[in-house]
């Protein structure tokens, strides 16, 4: 039985997290000796499609009625159900992000499907069931979880897999499904997105501020820092909680955990919290004016010093770097 | 206005997550249990909108007897009325096929859910309420409000943000954002002890995610320092010996 795999649509590219979990997805189908099939909905091109299969897919199943240009968790479902039925797939793969959080509950429901989030590894098959280690409590553990439904749902971690690229081109198969206005609930009046902005989860670099950096106006420099670097800014509770950063930015317990390859923690103590929701990131650098702050416990490499002095230096430092 | 929110019971965040039985269960000794704090934010968000509309808040845990103080913290907040499943919730299917049994047979405008919980961040219960009542779901409102008829809001999706707008009934998993928590008041209190607060028993209902067992993460390395005079050696650093950069 097939291994099915949702291809997030941003704006007519697939990214890399939506990669990442096509190639976790191939993993998968390798070892229990089937086919990659990905979904994708939307407006795409044909040529996006078919570079999938350098990431493992096999074969590309493509949604594009116009009814689907708005995301809604309903008919999204209806689409990947029907996808799940004309392949037979019984596990089905999502990154674990707005798609996963939508799409995979309503799956979950439909099919009496267990499912498994921010799953960090490769799953162990045994038998009919399969043994996946996932991360909890915001990162400050980790559970191996079996799921013993006869299908079964993954959403990956972003940047937790680094895909084996491949020259293979996957087929591409145009799909449909009668959608009728039951499958609709809701109407989108605005949308706001921010497309040269690095989204947090995806990011590879983070630049996080805290209370040290005194007030919102002090951005700048942070702001400048994740420009050079390709990073995306984030921020702690109480910044997000004083109205200085959105809290979209808010990397924490209650607000976004993230794990990326590296991690700047500016002007931020450290609160248990705020650890929890950074602590999976490969390399942390903590730039702190108290040498007692807990962040440097978590912390790769450490200064001990005045942001608005050691800011400005790193940055012209990156700038001589990247040249 | 007929609302239901879904709460759980969670250690407080501040919690030092350690593990007993061989690493099977989690540490319960010493812990703080608090209400999972973002179905706070969703039960205070709903108390907001009913001090203006009117209405009747009910809120809906599955759990044994330990989760009644949290139910009645609920009541202190200025939740109306509390329905316990009486059960041990085992995982996300479980518990959303108890919450979404029980919320058929009443009458709610919306349901709320937090986005996910502290501990277990399933981030499930609420789409699988949503899809087993055939209702619409948003996962992960920052910002909700409801004039009576319609309600408006905004969702997180990659890279940007929707404002959606949609009639009841439908179900929201609320995150930060949508409001601040409260601290319940002395009359709140007073009043929580006389609340009604039903237990129920639970149904049927399958049970398909179990953990076998949990690990901490490897304890981090020494942090290695670089004097700030020299800052630019960190740069140095990050890009020959960590490479990341």
């Amino acid at each position: 039985m097939a291994v099915l795999v949702y291809a997030d649509n941003s704006g007519g590219m697939v990214p890399n997290s939506a990669l990442e979990a096509i190639y976790y997805a191939s993993k998968v189908a390798q070892e229990k000796g089937t086919e990659t099939i990905a979904v994708a909905i939307g407006t795409i091109d044909n040529s996006v499609l078919e570079s999938l299969g350098n990431y493992g897919a096999d074969k590309v199943l493509h949604y594009s009625d116009d009814k689907l240009k708005d995301f809604d968790s309903q008919s999204y479902t209806k689409v990947v159900s029907d996808a799940i039925g004309n392949t037979g797939a019984d596990v089905i793969i999502f990154s674990h992000n707005y798609a996963s959080k939508s799409i995979g509950p309503r799956l979950s429901a439909k099919l009496q499907a267990g499912m498994a989030v921010s799953v960090l590894e490769l799953p162990k098959v045994d038998g009919d069931s399969l043994t996946v280690r996932r991360s909890v409590y915001a990162g400050k553990a980790f559970a191996d979880v079996t799921i013993s439904s006869t299908t079964k749902i993954i959403a990956v971690t972003p940047n937790a897999f680094s895909p084996e690229v491949t020259d293979k081109k996957a087929t591409v198969e145009s799909a449909g499904v009668d959608l009728t206005d039951a499958d609709f609930g809701m109407k989108i009046t605005a949308t706001n997105k921010v497309t040269d902005k690095v989204s947090l989860t995806e990011a590879t670099i983070v630049v996080s501020g805290g209370r040290g950096l005194k007030d919102a106006s002090n951005w700048g420099m942070l702001q400048e820092m994740a420009d050079m670097l390709g990073a995306a800014t984030a921020c702690s509770k109480p910044v997000a909680d004083m109205g200085w950063r959105p809290h979209s930015e808010h990397v924490g317990q209650t607000g976004i955990t993230v794990r990326p390859n590296l991690y700047f923690a500016i002007g931020i103590s450290g609160a248990i919290q705020h650890l929890a929701g950074v602590n999976g990131s490969k390399v942390i650098v903590a730039i702190n004016t108290d040498s007692e702050a807990p962040i440097f416990k978590a912390a790769d490499y450490g200064i001990i010093g005045d942001a608005f002095e050691v800011v400005p230096k790193l940055n012209s430092a990156i700038k001589s770097l990247k040249g | 206005m007929n609302v239901l929110i879904c709460i759980a019971k969670v250690p407080d965040t501040t919690t030092k997550i350690t593990f007993t039985d061989n690493n099977t269960k989690f540490n319960t000794e010493r812990v703080q249990w608090v209400i999972n704090p973002l179905d706070e934010f969703a039960l205070t968000r709903a108390i907001e909108i009913k001090e203006e509309l009117g209405g009747t808040i009910t809120v809906i845990n599955v759990g044994l007897a330990d989760t009644e103080p949290l139910i009645r913290k609920a009541f202190a907040i200025g939740a109306d009325e509390g329905i316990r499943i009486n059960a041990e919730p085992t995982d996300c299917f479980f518990v959303a096929s108890q919450i979404a049994h029980y919320a058929k047979e009443g009458n709610y405008d919306y349901i709320f859910a937090g986005r996910e919980t502290t501990d277990y961040e399933g981030a499930q219960v609420g789409g699988i309420v949503a899809e087993m009542m055939g209702i619409p779901f948003i996962a992960g409102v920052p910002k909700f409000d409801y004039d009576g008829t319609t309600a408006t809001m905004e969702r997180e999706i990659e890279g940007g943000k929707e404002v959606i707008s949609l009639n009841p009934p439908f179900l929201a998993s609320i995150q930060e954002g949508v409001t601040e928590p409260r601290i319940p008041s002395m009359r709140g209190i007073m009043s929580a002890r006389t609340k009604p607060l039903t237990v129920v028993e639970p149904v049927e209902a399958g049970s398909f995610v179990g953990v076998n067992s949990y690990e901490l993460p490897p304890a981090k390395g020494e942090c290695k320092y670089v004097e700030a005079d020299n800052a630019e050696e960190l740069i140095n650093l990050l890009h020959n010996e960590a490479k990341v950069i």
